[in-house]
C-alpha cells in the first residue's frame, strides 16, 4: 500500500496495464510531451515511448472513433479526452458507433477501449470545462459508466475498465486529482464494476454520492451525526453502468429514506433515474419523498461566488436529508 | 486505355459485377414488397468501382465503407444469402437482423461494415490501419466514403491524422455527384474532390469510376503506396447511381437525360462488350455470368425467406460482451434495463409483454407504396412528378 494522489493511481494503473498487455495504449491531446493537461499521463511518454502514448491533434470525433477502430482491430486503446465538455465533440463516435457496433454488427466486433474524460466544477472554468455529464452516458445502452470518487477506486476500476472487452466511459472528477489516499501497489487488485461502496453505515437515511460528491455526502452524514443525532448511511455507487442497485434498494429499505447527490443537472439526471428506480423497487418501504440534491441549472458560470452556489455542498445535503426526516424526528 | 487482364480474372470481375447489379435489383423488388424495411440504398451502376476495388485487396486488408455497401460486402466474398437474410432482418443475416441495410458486416472477408453515419466510418478505418501498423501486420486498411461525407468535419480530422502517422490507409470517395439530393457544385465549394485532401498531405487523383480495369489499375496503386511507403492516398472515383439516393427518393434534383447518359457507359454492359470485342470472354460466357447470377440471387431470396425471425429472449444478446477474457464484464444482475419490479418476479408476465410488443410487427404485408411512384404527402411529392418517375424503364438487364 502507497498513499498516492487520485492522478498519480490513475496513472499507475494504466502504466502497469501497459507493462502487462502490449496492446494498451494511450492516446489524446497533450498525454505525452506535455503529460497531460491535468498531469495524469505523467511520465507515461518516458517510460513507453511514442508508439503507446500517443499525443493528437484536436480532433475528439476522430480521435475517439480512431480507438474505436483500432479496438476492432485487437488494441485496447485508452484514449483521454481533455474535459467532458470536450466528448460532446465525440458524441457520435461514443454513441452512435463505440457503444452500438458491438450491437448493430451481432458480435462480429469487439470495442475494448476505455474513454477517459475529467469534468465537474470548482475552478472557474465557466460553462465549457465543468460540467458533470454522468447522465448522458449512463443513458446510452452499450457502454460502461464508471466514477471514481477515492485514489484506491480510481486506480482499481481503471485497470477493470482496461481489462474488460466493452467500451468504458470513465468519468474523473477535476477537484479530486489532487486528493490523497492508500492505493494497492502492483498486482492484481482490480474492482468489479456494479459493486457499491458503503462509505458509512447507518440506519436513519440513506445518502448516495457520485465522484467529488460521494465525499461531500460524507461530510454531511458526519454533520448530521455530529449536531442533530442522525446516523446516515452513504453510498457510493462507483460505477453507474452496471449499477449495484441492490446494495441501494437493501439500504434504503432498511432507512425508508433517500437523498441522492450529484453535481450535474436536476432534469434526467443520474438522481432523477436512481429516484426512479427506488421508486419503482422500493415504493413501499419508502417513508417520505425520495431528495434529490443537484447542480444548479444553469451552464456552469465562472464567477467564483456564482460557481460556487451552483454546486451542492454539505449544506445542502443536510437540508436535504432533514428534510427526508421531516415528522421523524 | 488500359489493357484487360486475363481472362479468369475478366470473369471473375464480370460475373462480381453481375451479380451485385442483380442483388440489387433485386433487393428494391423485395423493399417493394416489404420484405426488405427501413431504407434501402441501391449501388446499380456503381459496380465497377465497388468491384474494381476489392478485387486487388488482399484476404488480410480491410474494407470498410458506407450505407451503402451491399455490393461491398458481396465484392469482399460474403455470401449474398446472407446479405438478404439481414434485408430481410432475419437470424441468418450478416448481423442477425440487428443491422439492417445500413450496417453490413462480415469480420470473416475482412468487411468491416457499413455505416449510417455520413463519414462516420472515417475515422474508425483510421484506427483499424493504425492497428495493423501497431501490430506491424501487413493489412492496409481501404476506406470507401461517398463525395458528401467530404464535407464532414471527419474527412478533414481523418485526411490528417493519416498524414500524420503515415497509417497504411487508403481512401476511394465514390462520387455518384450527389450527396442524397444536393449536387456536387451545391454541397462542395472544391468540386474537384480529388483535391480536397491535398492541404493535408494526402494527393489525390480522379479516375474513371465506370470503368473496371481503370479502378482496378488506381487503387492496386494506391494500396501499394499505403503497404510499401505508408503513405495515404486519396482517389476520387466518379460513378453514378441510376436509382434514387434510398428506394423513398423521388429524385426530383436531376433529369433523366442524364440518368440515361450515365446509362449508355453502363459498367457491367461496357466492360462484358469490350470482354467479347477483344476475344477475352466468349458470348456464351456473358451469358453464363447473367444465368449464375440469376440463380445466386434466388438462391439468397429463398435463403432469407426461409431463414427464422430473431427469437425475442435474443433482444438484450451481445449488446454487452459477457464473456470477456477480463476480470469481469457485466455485472450478470443487471446487464438489461430496469422495467421495475414486475420483471423479476413475474417472468411470464414480462414474456407476455414483450410478445404483444411484437406482435405489431405482424401487420399487412402487402405492397409498400413507393414515395418516388405513389407520391407522399409528407415528402410533398407533386402527383405529376410521382407520375413521371412511374415511367421510368427497367434497368438494362446486365
Amino acid at each position: 500500500m502507497a498513499e498516492l494522489r487520485m492522478r498519480e493511481a490513475l496513472r499507475d494503473a494504466m502504466s502497469e496495464e501497459m507493462r502487462r498487455d502490449d496492446s494498451v495504449f494511450v492516446m489524446g491531446e497533450d498525454v505525452g510531451v506535455f503529460q497531460g493537461a491535468f498531469k495524469v499521463t505523467e511520465g507515461l511518454l518516458d517510460e513507453f515511448g511514442e508508439k503507446r502514448v500517443r499525443d493528437t491533434p484536436i480532433s475528439e470525433n476522430t480521435i475517439v472513433g480512431a480507438g474505436v477502430g483500432a479496438a476492432m482491430g485487437g488494441l485496447r486503446p485508452i484514449v483521454e479526452l481533455m474535459t467532458v465538455n470536450f466528448s460532446l465533440l465525440a458524441l457520435d463516435q461514443i454513441i452512435n458507433h463505440a457503444a452500438a457496433i458491438p450491437y448493430m454488427f451481432n458480435g462480429q466486433a469487439r470495442v475494448p477501449m476505455v474513454i477517459r474524460m475529467p469534468g465537474g466544477g470548482g475552478h472557474q472554468l465557466g460553462p465549457t470545462h465543468s460540467h458533470s455529464l454522468e447522465a448522458l452516458y449512463l443513458q446510452v445502452p452499450g457502454l460502461l459508466v464508471a466514477c471514481p470518487s477515492t485514489p484506491a477506486d480510481g486506480k482499481a476500476l481503471l485497470k477493470t475498465a482496461i481489462r474488460d472487452d466493452n467500451p468504458v466511459v470513465f468519468i474523473e472528477h477535476e477537484s479530486l486529482y489532487g486528493n490523497r489516499g492508500e492505493v494497492a501497489g502492483d498486482g492484481d487488485e482490480i474492482l468489479r464494476f456494479g459493486e457499491a461502496a458503503v462509505r458509512r453505515e447507518g440506519s436513519d437515511v440513506t445518502i448516495i454520492g457520485i465522484l467529488k460528491m460521494a465525499h461531500v455526502a460524507e461530510e454531511a452524514a458526519t454533520t448530521l451525526s455530529e449536531k442533530h443525532g442522525i446516523e446516515a448511511e452513504v453510498i457510493d455507487p462507483r460505477t453507474l453502468r452496471p449499477l449495484d442497485l441492490d446494495t441501494i434498494l437493501e439500504s434504503v429499505r432498511r432507512t425508508n429514506r433517500a437523498v441522492l447527490v450529484e453535481e450535474g443537472w436536476p432534469h434526467g439526471g443520474v438522481g432523477a433515474n436512481l429516484a426512479t428506480l427506488i421508486t419503482e423497487q422500493a415504493f413501499d418501504h419508502l417513508d417520505a419523498p425520495v431528495q434529490r440534491v443537484t447542480g444548479a441549472d444553469v451552464p456552469m458560470p465562472y464567477s467564483r461566488r456564482l460557481e460556487q452556489a451552483a454546486i451542492p455542498h454539505e449544506e445542502h445535503v443536510v437540508q436535504a436529508a432533514l428534510a427526508a426526516l421531516e415528522g421523524a424526528i | 486505355m488500359s489493357s484487360l487482364p486475363d481472362a479468369t480474372t475478366c470473369y471473375e470481375l464480370l460475373a462480381r459485377m453481375t451479380l451485385i447489379r442483380r442483388f440489387e435489383e433485386e433487393a428494391g423488388r423485395q423493399y417493394q414488397r416489404a420484405k426488405a424495411g427501413g431504407f434501402l440504398h441501391l449501388a446499380i451502376g456503381e459496380e465497377a468501382t465497388i468491384v474494381g476495388t476489392a478485387s486487388v485487396m488482399k484476404p488480410e486488408d480491410y474494407l470498410i465503407g458506407t450505407y451503402r455497401t451491399h455490393g461491398h460486402a458481396i465484392a469482399r466474398g460474403t455470401d449474398p444469402k446472407r446479405v438478404m437474410a439481414e434485408l430481410f432482418g432475419r437470424v441468418d443475416g450478416t448481423s442477425g437482423g440487428r443491422g439492417g441495410s445500413m450496417h453490413i458486416f462480415d469480420s470473416e472477408v475482412r468487411f468491416m461494415g457499413g455505416y449510417g453515419i455520413v463519414g462516420g466510418n472515417l475515422p474508425i478505418a483510421a484506427g483499424l490501419a493504425l492497428s495493423s501498423q501497431y501490430k506491424d501486420e501487413d493489412a492496409v486498411t481501404v476506406c470507401m466514403f461517398g463525395d458528401g461525407a467530404s464535407n464532414a468535419g471527419n474527412f478533414g480530422e481523418t485526411m490528417n491524422l493519416a498524414a500524420l502517422w503515415k497509417l497504411p490507409i487508403f481512401f476511394l470517395v465514390e462520387n455518384n455527384l450527389y450527396g442524397m439530393g444536393t449536387a456536387v457544385e451545391r454541397h462542395s465549394a472544391q468540386t474537384d474532390l480529388s483535391e480536397k485532401a491535398e492541404g493535408y498531405g494526402i494527393p489525390g487523383e480522379r479516375i474513371d469510376g465506370m470503368d473496371v480495369v481503370a479502378v482496378r489499375e488506381a487503387v492496386a496503386e494506391g494500396i501499394r503506396l499505403a503497404r510499401e511507403e505508408q503513405r495515404p492516398t486519396l482517389i476520387e472515383a466518379f460513378t453514378y447511381r441510376y436509382r434514387g439516393h434510398s428506394a423513398a427518393d423521388p429524385e426530383v434534383y436531376r433529369e433523366r437525360e442524364e440518368v440515361d447518359e450515365w446509362r449508355q457507359k453502363d459498367p457491367i454492359e461496357t466492360f462484358a462488350k469490350r470482354c467479347i470485342e477483344e476475344d477475352v470472354l466468349g458470348e456464351k460466357e456473358v451469358e453464363a455470368v447473367r444465368e449464375k447470377a440469376e440463380e445466386l440471387v434466388t438462391a439468397a431470396v429463398e435463403f432469407a425467406e426461409a431463414s427464422p425471425e430473431p427469437a425475442l429472449d435474443t433482444l438484450y444478446e451481445n449488446l454487452y460482451v459477457l464473456d470477456s477474457d477480463a476480470w469481469y464484464a457485466v455485472d450478470e444482475r443487471s446487464p438489461e434495463l430496469h422495467r421495475g419490479e414486475r420483471e423479476a418476479t413475474m417472468p411470464d408476465a414480462a414474456r407476455e409483454l414483450a410478445e404483444a410488443g411484437a406482435a405489431y410487427a405482424e401487420g399487412e404485408q402487402g405492397e409498400r407504396p413507393n414515395p418516388a411512384v405513389h407520391g407522399d404527402a409528407e415528402l410533398g411529392v407533386p402527383p405529376e412528378v410521382a407520375e413521371e418517375v412511374e415511367d421510368e424503364p427497367e434497368e438494362a438487364e446486365a
